[in-house]
This record gives C-alpha cells, sequence and structure tokens, in this order.
C-alpha cells in the first residue's frame, strides 16, 4: 500500500462566517484536516455514522421520502432531483431475480471543476456513509464508485477508508444486524471526459470503451451488467448524510423553494483567491467573485465568467448578479452545470479561450455520433484559423449554422456542451472575432496573431 | 480550401497495431496474473476487469504496447480485438514508452488563464523534451499535454506520474519538483 498524501492543499475552504447559520458547513467539514479520513476522526468530531445508524432503522421507502422532502437536485450537472431518481429503482424489493447497482460518478472531469476531488481528499467516509444510505435506500447490493484515473492516491485513500468501514462492520454480510448485505467497491477510469455522462460510465465500468448508451432503457431499468442501477454524483451522495441528520424538511429551508440545500462551487481563473466555496444555492454570484474569492487577481476588471463548468454558456458584465442555482441560470441562458465558475479578466482573448474549450471537446468527443465527432473538429479548425489571422467574415456565419447541427442531435450531452461556450462567445463577444479577422490583430492585446493560448 | 492543420498532434489516428513500439516484456508476471484473476472476482462479468487489467499491464510493461493487450486478453479470456479497442480508446493507456518522471501538464482553459502555455514551454525546456515525443535519452522524463487535471483551483498544474499535483506558477517551484524526482522522493513510473 502506498503512502497517502501528506501534503495540504494550499486552496481555501473557508471563509467569515462559514459554518453559521447563513452559510451551514455541510459537505466540507473536516476540509483541511488530513486526518479526516480516519473513521475514528469522521466518528469523534463530524457525526460520523449517525444518519447511517438511523437510516438503517427506518424503512427504505421512508429513506427516500426524506431525501425527496429534502428536494436535493442532483450534483453533477443536469440537476435532477435525486430522490425521484431513487424511486425509479424497481419497487419490488423482495425481488431477487435482480442485483441492484449503486453506483458514484466520481469522474471528475469537466474543466473548472474540482469539488469531488475535495470531498474524496478529505470526507471519503461522508461519501461512502451516503453511500450505505443509499444502498439501503434502493436495497442495492453493491455498489461501485467511478473514479477516474487521474486520482490515484485519491483510490488508494478511499480503499484504506472502504477497509476501515467494512472492520467496523458498515459494510459487508448483515449490517448492523440488518440481515441486509452491501458492499463498495472502486473502479479506476482511464482518462475519458466523457465517461463522465451516465450511460458512458456503465459502459466504462463493465470494461467497454466509454460510449453513451441509447437511452430508454435507463439505467434505473437496465444499467451496469444489464441490471437495475441508479448513478449519483459524489456530492449528491455525500450530501445525504447531512440530509437524514437534520430531516428532509429542515434541509429543504436552506438555499431557495425549488433549489434546496448547499452546493460546492469552485472558482478558477484569474481571482485573487481561487479554491472551493460552499455555499446554499440562491446565492449571487458576485458576492461568491467579489466578496468571498476577492475578485479579480490581475487588478483588471472581470470580463466573463462560465458559470458552471466549461460546458456552460458564458456571462458577460451584466449577469454577473445571477444567483447560483439551477432554475434562474437555466432562465438566463446558461446552466449551473458542476458549479465550477471560470473567471476571466478584461485582457483575456476570447478568440482565444474558445479555441481552447472547443479544442477539449473536439479531443473528449467519443466519435459515436457524426454530429458531434465531425462538428467538434470543424469548430476547433475554424477557430483554430480565425486565431491564426487567416479567418474569413462568412466563418462567423459558418459557425452560426454549425452549432444548431451539432446541439441537441446526438446520443449525450457532449455536442451540446461544445455549443454553449461557442455560440455564448460568439453572440457576446462577436467583436472579438470581427477584429481578428479583420485587423489580424488581437483585440484586447493588440498584439500579433500567432501560436499558442495565453501568449498573447 | 487551404485549412491549416489543428495544433493538436495526438488527434492523429492511431496507426494499426503493427507499427505500435514494442515492448521488450512479452508476459505476466505470477503476481499479476493472480492480482488479475482477483479483480475478475469483483464483477459479476469478466469483461469488466479488462480497465483495471490495462492499468496492471501498464504498471508491468511500462506502457501499453501490442503484447500487452494480448496479454490482457489472454489473462482474462476476451478477444483481443476488444482489448485493443479499449486500450486506444482511453488516453490514460500510453501506447508508447515514457520516462521514469511523466509530466503531464494541463493546459485546459483554467490553467491557461494563469499561464499553463508558458509552463508547458518552461517543462519542455527543462526536460529537453518535447510533449507527447517519448522519453528523454537518459529515459528519466516525459512529457504531455492533458486536459483538465482537476486541479483547477491550484493553476497551473502539473500531474507527475500518477501520484502528485502541484501548484505551479514559477521556474524555481518546477525545478525542486525535478529535484525531488532526482532524489526519489514521488514513485517512478512503472511501480
Amino acid at each position: 500500500m502506498a503512502a497517502i498524501r501528506t501534503k495540504r492543499d494550499p486552496q481555501t475552504y473557508t471563509f467569515p462566517g462559514f459554518g453559521s447559520e447563513k452559510f451551514p458547513n455541510l459537505m466540507l467539514r473536516g476540509a483541511g484536516d488530513l486526518d479526516n479520513w480516519h473513521l475514528k476522526v469522521y466518528e469523534q468530531k463530524h457525526e460520523g455514522y449517525v444518519a447511517m445508524k438511523a437510516a438503517l432503522k427506518m424503512e427504505p421507502v421512508a429513506v427516500t421520502e426524506e431525501v425527496k422532502a429534502s428536494g436535493i437536485r442532483g450534483r453533477g450537472g443536469a440537476g435532477f432531483p435525486a430522490g425521484l431518481k431513487w424511486s425509479f429503482m424497481p419497487k419490488d424489493t423482495a425481488d431477487r431475480k435482480f442485483t441492484r447497482y449503486l453506483v458514484c460518478n466520481g469522474d471528475e472531469g469537466e474543466p473548472g471543476t474540482f469539488k469531488d476531488r475535495v470531498i474524496l481528499e478529505y470526507n471519503p467516509h461522508q461519501l461512502i456513509e451516503g453511500m450505505i444510505i443509499a444502498g439501503w435506500a434502493m436495497q442495492c447490493q453493491i455498489g461501485y464508485v467511478y473514479i477516474r484515473g487521474e486520482f490515484l492516491w485519491l483510490i488508494e485513500k478511499l480503499e484504506a477508508a472502504l477497509q476501515q468501514a467494512r472492520d467496523a462492520g458498515y459494510l459487508g454480510k448483515n449490517i448492523l444486524g440488518t440481515g441486509w448485505d452491501f458492499d463498495i467497491l472502486v473502479h479506476r477510469g482511464a482518462g475519458a471526459y466523457i465517461c463522465g455522462e451516465e450511460t458512458a460510465l456503465l459502459n466504462s465500468l463493465e470494461g467497454r470503451r466509454g460510449e453513451p448508451r441509447v437511452k430508454p432503457p435507463f439505467p434505473a431499468a437496465r444499467g451496469a451488467f444489464g441490471q437495475p442501477t441508479t448513478i449519483n454524483n459524489v456530492e449528491t451522495l455525500a450530501a445525504v448524510p447531512p440530509i437524514l441528520r437534520m430531516g428532509g424538511a429542515e434541509y429543504a429551508k436552506i438555499g431557495t423553494p425549488k433549489n434546496t440545500g448547499t452546493r460546492i462551487f469552485g472558482v478558477s481563473g484569474h481571482i485573487k483567491r481561487p479554491g472551493i466555496y460552499e455555499l446554499p444555492l440562491g446565492t449571487p454570484m458576485n458576492f461568491l467573485v467579489e466578496e468571498l474569492a476577492g475578485g479579480s487577481s490581475t487588478g483588471k476588471k472581470i470580463k466573463a465568467i462560465i458559470p458552471g463548468g466549461a460546458s456552460a454558456p458564458m456571462f458577460d458584465a451584466k449577469d454577473f448578479d445571477c444567483p447560483l442555482d439551477f432554475d434562474v441560470m437555466k432562465s438566463r441562458g446558461s446552466m449551473a452545470g458542476s458549479g465550477g465558475l471560470i473567471v476571466m479578466d478584461e485582457d483575456t482573448c476570447m478568440v482565444q479561450a474558445t479555441l481552447r474549450l472547443i479544442r477539449f471537446y473536439a479531443h473528449e468527443s467519443c466519435g459515436q455520433c457524426t454530429p458531434c465527432r465531425e462538428g467538434c473538429n470543424w469548430l476547433e479548425m475554424i477557430l483554430y484559423r480565425i486565431e491564426h489571422g487567416e479567418g474569413r467574415m462568412e466563418d462567423l456565419d459558418l459557425i452560426a449554422s454549425l452549432t444548431p447541427r451539432i446541439g441537441l442531435r446526438t446520443l449525450c450531452p457532449l455536442g451540446d456542451a461544445a455549443c454553449g461556450p461557442m455560440d455564448s462567445a460568439l453572440q457576446k463577444f462577436r467583436h472579438e472575432f470581427e477584429h481578428h479577422i479583420t485587423h489580424k490583430t488581437c483585440y484586447t492585446t493588440g498584439s500579433r496573431l500567432l501560436s499558442t493560448v495565453g501568449s498573447h | 480550401m487551404n485549412h491549416p492543420l489543428p495544433p493538436e498532434t495526438s488527434l492523429e489516428p492511431l496507426a494499426p497495431g503493427l507499427r505500435l513500439p514494442e515492448s521488450d516484456r512479452k508476459e505476466f508476471s505470477a503476481e499479476a496474473i493472480a492480482e488479475i484473476q482477483a479483480i475478475m472476482a469483483k464483477y459479476p462479468e469478466k469483461l469488466a476487469a479488462t480497465l483495471p487489467a490495462l492499468h496492471i499491464a501498464q504498471r508491468e510493461f511500462g506502457f501499453v504496447s501490442l503484447a500487452a493487450m494480448k496479454a490482457v486478453a489472454k489473462a482474462i479470456g476476451i478477444p483481443e480485438g476488444h482489448v485493443f479497442g479499449v486500450a486506444t480508446f482511453y488516453t490514460m493507456y500510453q501506447k508508447a514508452p515514457v520516462g521514469k518522471y511523466h509530466f503531464s501538464v494541463c493546459t485546459n482553459i483554467s490553467c491557461a488563464l494563469r499561464g499553463a502555455a508558458q509552463l508547458l514551454e518552461k517543462v519542455c525546456e527543462k526536460t529537453g523534451v518535447k510533449p507527447g515525443a517519448g522519453p528523454s535519452p537518459d529515459g528519466m522524463w516525459s512529457v504531455e499535454e492533458v486536459e483538465c487535471l482537476a486541479g483547477c483551483g491550484l493553476a497551473p498544474c502539473i500531474q507527475v506520474n500518477h501520484d502528485v499535483y502541484d501548484e505551479l506558477v514559477d521556474e524555481q517551484k518546477l525545478i525542486e519538483v525535478m529535484e525531488a524526482c532526482k532524489r526519489g522522493e514521488y514513485r517512478p513510473w512503472a511501480q
């Protein structure tokens, strides 16, 4: 067993008032404390496994009802109500012809998102506890945690934490005398962004190429190994113990009525204090960016914010007051996504930034659906041409005619994800693209056009 | 129409099997076979052991060569073609040899905003290798440009083998990391 990393992250986890009633600390308890992955520390300091013991005394249906009452929406990106998702599993739990699976999605690959990593690093037991509760609610037999391949040290840490839980009798046969068997196994990914999509993740779990499946059948009917499966994000499952501890109704009071609870936001880019912040949903974006994260790090004005991981359409200055929740963000033309905010200051060349984002999608497209595979590559080539001073005015119309032919025409949302930043950049910063084409220089810096991102 | 070529070399389609670099090793060790057997027991279907077995192969062979793929197929008892398809789909399986210390430099948006391009240049300059061009002559270093490493708050960030993420802003920090590699403080690639 290799050494478990003991280096502290220089990221910020706390701010004045964090942990009070206004800004409850539910997910980041123990963040920054490197000993917190020990079962003993978690139990003694953070009410560990209290919720699990209470849940195992309840009827499985009652646990699902409690999660439904909390109103928690999936934290992976789509914002689907988690309790509702759980209730899609086949009702007859006595039926042994199925093996029920619970899968935890820890394939965190969205640029700008780094929340799951913090949970796995500092609070793996909260995730394990959440998985046991979810497993009990749906009467699953096996839970798989799919973690991206780059997180090898976190996998080792989680394996060690799981062994502690097994030794304590929280996993394995006949858990705490309930007669229910459940175990959690870790599956390591191998560096494919697309495996964050739930059906692609299932294919990857089954040992295939990570290509999304046709839905329906939905995973709740036929998921991993053809059996009923529920897939939840790391953050969603880690939020389950606090929900059961405080009660669903109480949890629903945090945040706004349709967007309950707290969420972990990651702030990166041109920002003074980049890092992880846990805030109730509905908190205004400029409060997070200006007050907590300290505003721009370069002293220049902030030009654009990508509010929900790279796939979310960009916001320009007029939308910086948008509350961080699922519904308002959608109505303003973006999405809450995975909660990663990428801040860009005035000197950022939007053509370059968009090119970098599109290159990511062109690289990560699994190649299954033609609109995404070809479309993303063409977008990249067109942007590359503009960025290198060989663009033509009709290229902008070409882009505008390309994106509607990618979005909503693919099996999974990766194609749509590429269109989000592309469309919004072209719409909000069209003058920069035009300047590149007509002047052959960069709009923001005035320098001649060439080479790699960040160089001008 | 005269289109400039896209910048990324890694997008080039992989050459057919025979043109892949070959590894010295041809077979799994007995321990690795036992490890793969244990992994197969974790899943209801043996096919599911493909990804973990390829990780083991990468550790044993140094990279996922054609022989490694064949060994995986043999150990699990699945078609070689399936293993080839999986191994070439995922980017973390290196299809060519890498150095003892493999630097993955993230150049995605969050890192790019904080100087990842300059960092990549610096890493290449210090190690004397080009991204994706195989290890340095002494076999110590190799460099790869990767997509987001989920270290956006620590941007620009790099990963050394599978272990360490670091906040790397300046040259000094990079030199420290390379010195630590030379002293053997980080786990080498194939371990």
